[in-house]
């Protein structure tokens, strides 16, 4: 989950008890004022009803205890209870004709005194209906939630990914970012702290890999070349001495021995150099090539080798295939891996080639088991103890 | 024939002139870039040796220098450092080979001689061994003035025995002059075996005899 949905969910997630916790208190507390202001109107109802009197006293006696007439109605009680009777307000249910079922009223029970007749007055008002009201809450408040969610979804949205801009900015230099490629990284600079901190950090980690990289890179050069003349002075000494000399078998085995391991450490120099070389991105001109083509020459220079091994190369070419490519890489690269499969392949066997539209595909016969695929690219990683391999003509092929 | 080598590593330069010697060829030595300024521009070499990889200057300074002279000595170039670009560099400038150190004396002769076959300073086209006649314009090869047929990589074998007639070449260089150089991680040299066998058979009326130097590699064995 993304940062910016991660924070808008706990927001949604705590907005709705707060939103419910104010809706119950908001509802109570519109309901205390409502009630003051219909008891409010009722009291003052009554004071104008007593008012009346004075001019009609035929009020007093209209008898209207369903409230069908009027929404007040005078009844005739003891002075003791006159005295004793305290003003209540009650809510109670009647019969209403325009929504034909029983609602909600307000009922005001008060007493008054006309002359020595005493009275008990109740006035009625028509009330809030209460379910409406929790209905009508409850739906404004969900509108009020989704729209609260959706704005500072929206302004998270917006606020956060400009926030956010420098860090994703980095994340994506550095998905792409590759030590072989000698590039360095466009650091955006960011008024926050914490941005600033880590894109100096990741700076200052990537100058220092690419420095040794580049060192070491350097390192592997110069050693090698630096190998080349010693190299040449050992074995050409050697041929020297070869054709000079009438030597004995023995001794002429002692020196091929000799002769081979030079050859050895020069061609584990060789393939050195051609990889920092690979990776120095030494190889310029690229043309496309005619892989297929490419592949059958490689393969009948090879025929030799198979040969010798009673094996044979099938190329299976049902389409063609063209790769823009140095043409010294491509070959380096379908020799190495065509080779591979002879010196590696079981004698008395096939090597299969498929080309087909975008892939380029060889079998052989192991050996052995199945290859690591984990350590196959490795330099220096051998499956076999071939006398004669570098351990790293996969590595140039995967460099290439 | 002469022959410059200019080279400042001094037990590869006596390594080579003393190889070179051997073909009877006469053999002079620069190890410096001024002293091989000097012999440049006062003599004139069949064929110069030239490693660009000098203490005191760029062995392509002299190719340049040698060519703005109008001089047509042959040049190769031997270098530690195998760069296309130096390469390129070179023959642009008008070397006619390039030889990445190290090498196998028995290439370096084959170089040599391919140079001075090329600028024709042997005076002749063809070359003669025993009772065979190789032509290599045409890549023909004749026993006695009859033709036999060779393929490619048997023609390339015996050319190369035939420059290094008087030297024992070791089967790795061999194998890399004719199948080249990607052969050389291969488990064994073996396979090179069949066709020195189709070559004999098909030298068999000739006065040259192939013959194996144990472990090692061949030698032309002129009868």
């Amino acid at each position: 989950m993304r940062l910016l949905n991660y924070t808008s969910k706990y927001v949604a997630i705590l907005l709705l008890p707060l939103i419910t916790g104010w809706a119950i208190l908001f509802y109570f507390a519109m309901l205390d004022e409502i009630y003051d202001s219909l008891d409010d109107g009722l009291e003052n109802q009554k004071f104008l009803l007593v008012q009346r009197i004075d001019n009609d006293t035929t009020i007093l006696k209209q008898n209207d205890s369903k409230f069908e007439k009027h929404t007040y109605n005078f009844t005739p009680i003891s002075k003791s209870s006159y005295l004793g009777f305290k003003e209540s307000y009650r809510d109670t249910l009647m019969y209403m004709l325009n929504e034909k079922d029983f609602e909600p009223v307000r009922v005001y029970e008060s007493a008054i005194a006309y002359g020595d007749d005493h009275y008990k007055l109740k006035i009625i008002t028509s009330m809030v209906e209460e379910d409406d009201l929790v209905e009508d809450m409850v739906l404004y408040l969900f509108c009020l939630y989704l729209l609260l969610v959706f704005s500072i979804l929206f302004m998270n949205n917006l606020l956060l990914r400009k926030i956010w801009q420098p860090f994703y900015d980095l994340i994506t230099q550095l998905r792409v970012f590759r030590i072989e490629d000698d590039a360095s990284l466009c650091i955006p600079n960011s008024n926050i702290e914490e941005f600033n901190l880590l894109n100096t950090t990741v700076d200052k980690l990537i100058r220092k890999s690419t420095e040794s990289y580049a060192a070491q890179k350097e390192f592997i050069e110069n050693a090698s070349h630096e190998l080349q003349t010693p190299l040449a002075i050992s074995i050409n000494k050697l041929e020297l001495f070869l054709e000079s000399n009438d030597l004995r078998e023995n001794q002429l085995e002692d020196l091929s021995t000799i002769m081979d391991s030079l050859g050895k450490l020069t061609r584990l120099n060789k393939s050195l150099l051609l990889l920092s070389k690979i990776e120095n991105k030494q190889f310029g001109k690229e043309e496309t090539i005619d892989l297929t083509k490419l592949t059958l020459d490689i393969a009948a220079d090879f025929k030799d080798l198979a040969a010798h091994k009673k094996m044979k190369i099938n190329v299976g070419s049902g389409a063609v295939l063209k790769h823009t490519i140095n043409i010294d890489l491509a070959i380096i690269l379908l020799t190495n891996l065509i080779k591979n499969a002879l010196v590696h392949g079981k004698r008395e066997e096939q090597v299969q080639i498929e080309i087909k539209t975008g892939s380029w595909e060889i079998r052989n016969f192991s050996l052995s088991q199945e290859l690591d695929r984990s350590s196959l690219f490795t330099r220096f990683k051998r499956s076999s103890n071939h006398k004669n391999s570098t351990g790293l003509g996969l590595s140039i092929s995967k460099a290439i | 024939m002469k022959i410059l080598i200019i080279e400042d590593v001094p037990e590869m330069l006596i390594n080579m002139k003393n190889s070179l010697e051997r073909e009877h060829y006469i053999v002079e030595a620069a190890s410096d870039f001024e002293t091989a300024g000097d012999k440049i521009s006062i003599y004139d070499y069949d064929c110069i040796l030239l490693d660009i990889g000098l203490p005191d200057g760029n062995g392509l300074e002299l190719l340049k220098k040698l060519k703005s002279e109008g001089k047509n000595d042959g040049v190769i170039i031997v270098s530690a450092k195998d760069s296309l670009d130096d390469r390129l560099a070179g023959l642009d400038l008008g070397a006619d080979d390039y030889l990445p150190k190290p090498f196998h004396m028995a290439e370096l002769h084959a170089r040599v001689k391919a140079v001075l076959r090329r600028r024709n300073f042997d005076g002749s086209t063809v070359v003669e061994i025993g009772n065979i006649i190789i032509n290599p314009e045409n890549r023909t090869v004749k026993i006695a003035d009859e033709e036999i047929t060779l393929n490619r990589k048997e023609y390339d074998i015996l050319m190369y025995l035939t420059i290094n007639k008087t030297r024992l070449v070791t089967k790795t260089a061999l194998a890399e002059h004719v199948w080249g150089d990607h052969i050389d991680q291969t488990d064994s040299f073996d396979f090179i075996y069949s066709q020195i066998k189709n070559l004999r058979k098909k030298l068999k009326k000739s006065t040259i005899n192939l013959e194996a130097v144990y472990g090692v590699g061949y030698k032309l064995d002129v009868g």
